[in-house]
């Protein structure tokens, strides 16, 4: 029997297992959370009683429909909870659980890792009351907190209305909703929304319309100038209007976020080339349209491959699958690929149109100020990298890293290494492909040095 | 169009960012060509020990050349490279072990080092945080560590500085002749001419020595890093263990920023052809028990990141410096074993003497290539591929 392993148990894991296990194969799969489901499908922790519908909106019945698949299919599979992936290499994943870690060999490995939200550091960033958006999010999800009394979202992007939506539905109070996308940018790209997928944006329409009259302030096209605090906490928020007026706001939390970034780290740590995807400025393994990934063995599926949302996730998640069953030699139903194919397709279509109307607001590098942090972990401000990029030489990334730290630190980039390309290519003047990308080092994420290897069975 | 200087390096690591840097003091004028860029090999990812104890007697005098010019960087380089002086601690697990560090320490007792013997009261009150499980260490004073990531380029720049001309990415592909000189192909279609040539191409030296009929029998090894997350700064000097098992072979330095960096426990395959090494895990979980063993602290950080680095090394744990057996005006240095960073400076400023002078003042005789007896092979053709 051949040996496969899943890394991710969020939507394209799941549906990646499921597909598996109905021809009866067996999978092993892993994910770093105590609970399947995933970001968007995050289960509350045991003990909460929220109802589907108070959690998961419209989504309800697609996360009900995967955490009962997944609560099925656990008995079926080798599911390993609360076990990160910290580094793969030569066929062998190696997880550590607790303190124990493991090697598991495989033939064929999917890499299901979901993604992290992506920033872009504005002066007054690192004061307490800021919060990604994504972990405004999950504090409302999973701990039903708000992160402030008066919050300020601010980034672009669908999750930016999303998040501001839940969070006016359990009660919060929503100062403002400011996007650095420009308004004609969603106009221009309303037609293609629409056309592929029309409830979809529909439904994005609703939630704009939502936050409007709720009285919410909503703001396109802004500068974000700087957080202000009062030396321990956020006061207010200063930005640019896309009229050029200087605007403040006062506040006592920002939700802040510009889309997300796949976790690519276990990927290239196997060695899998990455390609730069002009399309929302990121270096994404290069797949075929089934996931096949350019080392032999290895797929990839969901946002941790491109970001295309949920369900998007979850047909990559049985075309990854599907592409196992192939290389393995087993059948696969022609008809269903096929119908899966197309659903992709026309997600996809959806996906460009989403980052012509939520562009990724690269221009910000050059108006980011010299003392702002850039890397949160090692402390290293803007004006330190640009040092490195230019006095020192650094016109690559890596090289500027070695010179400056950036990216050394917990996060090992994952936060700072998109906006520090595009400060570097923005000092250096080259385009931002042109400056390279962090190199993946293992660990993924940080391991205890308590860990000791299994003894050998 | 060829560039054209007294001496053409090949090979920007420390060796050649130094030999650049020495020679331009000595007023040579030097052409160095780069594959990418200065320090970014061995000499820009090593553990950064610079270190003296340990060393054999016979490298002495080379170390503390080196350490000279360590504790003066700022006046000649124009920047510290975040050189430490925090001592070095050599510990052992054995009662026994006393007897091989005083006897280190004895032959090594004139050079300077102030070696000091350290039973368990010692070490309680100066070094609490080792482990109860050392039993004896022996203590360096003087021995320290710097970051390596900035060390070569800061000789770099200095020697551009001095009117050294350096081309980054730039491939050195073959060699040749124009009339007496040597001349080099690169593989952007680039010459650079000169009557004198050193190669400091580090693990990559072996192969173009070989063009030039003289094969040394160098392997190319990773040894294996580590970095934790910072913890306030406590441990001030590098520690090392002593011991013949090679999986109880550990070394760790902490920076002042509260990072511990550690290396040892073996060696993982590196490859000139793909210019990587690669971690073995299985090597990094060893790492952590071993760090577990030396100091019990360390059991609550995290790892946040590994590398590794291509570094070559020959059978007798001596590196190549001198004059070519074969070929008169070619000049190596390389093949540096694991320790080439504390030696680098000094290694610069030999090899600049060498090739000015003709000679030198310390002794490198034991490291000449001519000791793997292919010295007397002839240059055999006037044009040699390198890939
Ligand atoms: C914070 C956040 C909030 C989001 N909210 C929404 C939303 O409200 N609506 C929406 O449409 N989309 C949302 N998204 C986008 C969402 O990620 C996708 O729509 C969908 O969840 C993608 O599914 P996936 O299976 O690809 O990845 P995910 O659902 O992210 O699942 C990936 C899984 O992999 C695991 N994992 C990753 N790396 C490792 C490793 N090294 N070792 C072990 N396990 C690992 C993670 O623990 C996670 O469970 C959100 C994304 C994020 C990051
Ligand atoms: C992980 C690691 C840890 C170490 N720890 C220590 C330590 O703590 N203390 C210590 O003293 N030593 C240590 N060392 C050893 C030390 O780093 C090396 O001995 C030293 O840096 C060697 O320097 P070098 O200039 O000879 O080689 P390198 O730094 O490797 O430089 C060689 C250069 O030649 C260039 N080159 C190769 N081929 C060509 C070509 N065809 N054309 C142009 N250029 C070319 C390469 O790109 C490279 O930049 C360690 C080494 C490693 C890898």
């Amino acid at each position: 029997m051949p040996d496969i392993v899943i890394i991710g148990a969020g939507p394209a894991g799941i549906r990646a297992a499921e597909t598996l296990a109905e021809q009866r194969l067996p999978v092993t799969l892993v994910d770093e959370g105590e609970r399947g489901g995933g970001q968007i499908y995050r289960r509350q922790p045991a003990g909460f009683r929220r109802s589907y519908a108070s959690l998961y909106g419209s989504e309800a019945g697609k996360a009900k429909a995967l955490h009962d698949t997944f609560d099925r299919l656990k008995a079926r599979i080798d599911y390993r909870p609360n076990t990160l992936a910290w580094n793969i290499a030569d066929n062998v994943l190696h997880t550590v659980t607790g303190a124990v870690a493991r090697r598991l060999r495989f033939d064929a490995a999917i890499l299901a890792t979901g993604a992290t939200d992506r920033l872009i550091p504005v002066d007054g960033w690192t004061t307490p009351g800021v919060y990604s958006l994504g972990a405004a999010q999950i504090a409302l999800k999973a701990q039903a907190c708000a992160i402030g009394g008066a919050v300020v979202f601010m980034g672009t992007g669908p999750l930016l209305y999303l998040v501001a939506c839940q969070y006016v539905k359990a009660g919060a109070r929503v100062a403002a909703v400011l996007d650095t996308s420009p308004l004609s940018a969603r106009h221009q790209a309303l037609p293609r929304l629409l056309t592929s997928r029309p409830g979809l944006a529909l439904r994005g329409l609703r939630l704009i319309l939502q936050l409007r009259s709720a009285g919410i302030p909503v703001e396109t096209g802004i500068t974000p100038l700087a957080i202000a605090n009062d030396g321990a906490n956020v006061t207010g928020l200063r930005y640019r209007s896309s009229s050029g007026e200087i605007e403040e706001l006062a506040c006592d939390a920002v939700g802040l976020g510009y889309h997300l970034r796949p976790e690519t780290q276990l990927a290239d740590l196997a060695g899998c080339a990455l390609s730069f995807d002009e399309t929302s400025r990121l270096w994404l393994p290069k797949t075929d349209p089934d996931g096949r990934a350019s080392v032999a063995g290895l797929y990839l599926a969901g946002d941790g491959a491109r970001i295309a949302g949920a369900d998007a996730a979850e047909i990559s998640g049985r075309l990854a699958a599907y592409a196992v069953l192939a290389d393995l030699g087993h059948g696969v139903p022609e008809s269903k690929r096929r119908a899966l194919h197309r659903a992709a397709r026309r997600l996809e279509r959806f996906r460009l149109a989403l980052a012509q109307a939520f562009p990724w607001p690269h221009w910000l590098a050059g108006e980011i100020a010299d003392e702002v942090l850039v890397c949160r972990c090692e402390k290293i401000s803007a004006g330190e990298l640009r040092h490195a990029a230019t006095t020192l030489g650094a016109a690559e990334l890596n090289r500027a890293k070695a010179f400056s730290r950036v990216g050394m630190g917990r996060c090992q980039g994952r936060y700072c290494g998109t906006i520090a390309a595009e400060i570097v290519a923005a000092t250096c003047g080259r385009p931002v492909d042109g400056v390279g990308r962090l190199r993946g080092q293992a660990p993924v994420k940080p391991l205890p040095l308590a860990t000791t290897a299994e003894e050998a069975a | 169009m060829s560039e054209k200087a007294d001496v053409l390096i090949i090979g920007g690591g420390l060796m050649g960012a130094a030999s650049a840097f020495f020679l331009r003091q000595r007023g040579l004028s030097v052409l160095l060509v780069e594959h990418d860029r200065i320090g970014q090999q061995a000499s820009g990812v090593n553990f950064g020990n610079v270190r003296r104890h340990g060393r054999p007697a016979e490298q002495m005098e080379l170390s503390n050349r080196a350490h000279e010019i360590w504790t003066k960087l700022p006046a000649l380089v124009g920047e510290d490279c975040e050189f430490l002086r925090t001592g070095h601690l050599r510990v052992g697990y054995h009662e026994a072990d006393e007897e091989a560090l005083a006897d280190y320490a004895s032959s090594v007792r004139d050079f300077g080092l102030g070696l000091e013997i350290l039973g368990r009261k010692a070490l309680n009150e100066r070094f609490s945080q080792v482990s109860e499980k050392v039993k004896v260490a022996s203590f360096s004073p003087y021995c320290a560590h710097a970051n390596p990531r900035i060390t070569a380029p800061a000789f770099g720049r200095a020697a551009a500085r001095l009117g050294a001309k350096i081309f980054e990415q730039t491939i050195c592909e073959s060699f040749g002749r124009a009339g007496a000189d040597f001349e080099i192909h690169t593989r952007d279609g680039r010459r650079f001419q000169a009557a004198t040539l050193l190669l400091t191409c580090g693990a990559w030296t072996g192969a173009m020595a070989a063009q030039f009929g003289e094969t040394v029998p160098l392997a190319v090894r990773g040894p294996q890093m580590g970095v934790t997350e910072p913890m306030p700064y406590a441990l001030k000097p590098v520690i090392g263990v002593f011991t013949e098992k090679l999986e109880q072979m550990i070394y760790l330095r902490q920076i002042k920023r509260g990072n511990v960096v550690f290396g040892g426990g073996g060696r993982g395959p590196a490859s000139t052809a793909t210019r990587r090494a690669s971690v073995d895990p299985t090597i990094t979980l060893n790492q952590f028990r071993q760090l577990r063993e030396l100091v019990p602290a360390l059991g609550r950080l995290r790892l946040i990141r590994v590398w590794s680095g291509v570094e070559s090394y020959l059978p007798d744990d001596r590196p190549v410096m001198g004059e070519s057996a074969a070929v008169p005006g070619l000049f190596y240095a390389f093949g540096f074993c694991g320790h080439g960073f504390q030696l680098g400076p000094g290694v610069g400023a030999t090899m600049a003497e060498l090739i000015a002078t003709g000679r030198t003042s310390i002794p490198i005789a034991p490291y000449t290539i001519g000791r793997f007896g292919s010295g007397q092979g002839t240059e055999r053709s006037s044009s040699r591929r390198l890939h």
